[in-house]
């Protein structure tokens, strides 16, 4: 017999067929089944998906607030990285 | 005659979606935690969808004009012909995940017949409603793998629940004389049929859970004749107030 604590799962859902995943926010579970069941009823109870993807919390690796300067600033003077200076054609669908 | 009896079948199994949507509702706000409180609301709200489309059904056999809600709200206990293991009460977790385990494989195997009813409104509510129970089945038998093989106190909790409600079981599988001509006219579901499928399904699950099953004694029946246990009776008289107290009140 084991015992088994509760731990905190993230919850990404897929809104249709090809579509990204995206975080829909978390439940507390014991083990995948549970996470994925718990995911289902608090997340997908108005269609609002066609897959779940459950992940454990804590093998979610984050960057932390002290990492804002250096992931993110030098990116403010780079407008070159913006592919803001292409015309898009009128007849292109779907960007 | 045919059409009173079609109505008594379809009366009885919406009052066994009705009674056991009710009796799972009064998990609402006081399940173990939030996750759990709203999986057994979901699963309580999809049998009262189930239950009401059963009624409809059955109030739409009568001649005079009746609807679903009369036919919950304004039977008496004696009128009521659910099998007995729906009314049973909640008790702790662990007794309401046995009860409904019991009821999931029961449901599935008897939802995969009646999907091949010649009576073409029993068969498409069987074909929504197997969808609804192929989840349920999976919930609850999750939580008897996980209390029944988890810690000392969950294993003897629910080991305690299985031996309350094992008399309850062979109701299930019984047959009235209704249910008979129901079967004869392709209608309805021979119910002796599915014992030895939900047997197997019971088994395998206690095996792997590591929990008893207990000897057939004294089982109880009574439900399809509208002989209850004295738990319908408190559960009506606070499902029916409403209706009671002020008649054809809407809002």
């Amino acid at each position: 017999m084991t015992k088994k604590e509760m731990s905190p799962w993230e919850v990404f859902i897929q809104p249709k067929t090809g579509a990204h995943f995206q975080h829909a926010g978390c439940v507390h579970a014991v083990d995948k089944e549970m996470a994925l069941q718990n995911a289902r009823e608090l997340y997908t109870r108005r269609q609002e998906g066609t897959c779940i993807w459950v992940v454990k919390a804590d093998h979610i690796v984050s960057s932390s607030p002290e990492d804002e300067d250096s992931f993110f600033d030098p990116a403010n003077d780079k407008a070159y990285r913006y592919p803001t200076f292409f015309k898009v054609s009128k007849k292109a669908k779907g960007l | 005659m045919g059409s009173q009896s079609l109505f008594n079948y379809v009366l009885s199994l919406g009052d066994d979606a009705l009674i056991s949507a009710q009796r799972l509702s009064e998990w609402a706000y006081k399940a173990p935690y939030l996750e759990e409180d709203i999986a057994l609301s979901n699963i309580s709200l999809d049998l009262f969808g189930r239950a009401n489309l059963f009624l409809e059904y059955a109030a739409s056999l009568k001649k005079e004009v009746i609807t679903a809600d009369d036919l919950a709200f304004k039977r008496s206990e004696r009128e009521f012909t659910n099998c007995l293991i729906n009314e049973q009460p909640n008790g702790n977790f662990a007794a309401t995940m046995v009860r409904q385990f019991f009821l999931d494989a029961y449901n599935k195997l008897f939802l995969e017949q009646l999907i091949n009813s010649n009576d073409k409104q029993l068969s498409a509510i069987a074909q929504k409603s197997i969808k609804e129970t192929n989840y349920h089945i999976r919930h609850s038998s999750n939580w008897m793998l996980r209390l029944g093989d988890g810690t000392d106190v969950s294993h003897a909790k629910t080991q305690s629940a299985i031996n309350d409600l094992w008399t309850f079981t062979s109701e299930l599988f019984e047959m009235t004389e209704n249910e008979e001509e129901m079967v004869k006219k392709k209608i309805g579901v021979d119910c002796r049929e599915l014992k030895s499928n939900w047997d197997e399904i019971i088994n395998d699950i206690f095996k792997e859970a590591t929990l008893g099953r207990p000897q057939d004694e004294h089982m109880k029946t009574g439900g399809r004749q509208g002989i209850h246990t004295e738990h319908l009776g408190h559960m009506l008289s606070d499902m029916q107030y409403l209706q009671r107290a002020h008649p054809d009140a809407k809002w």
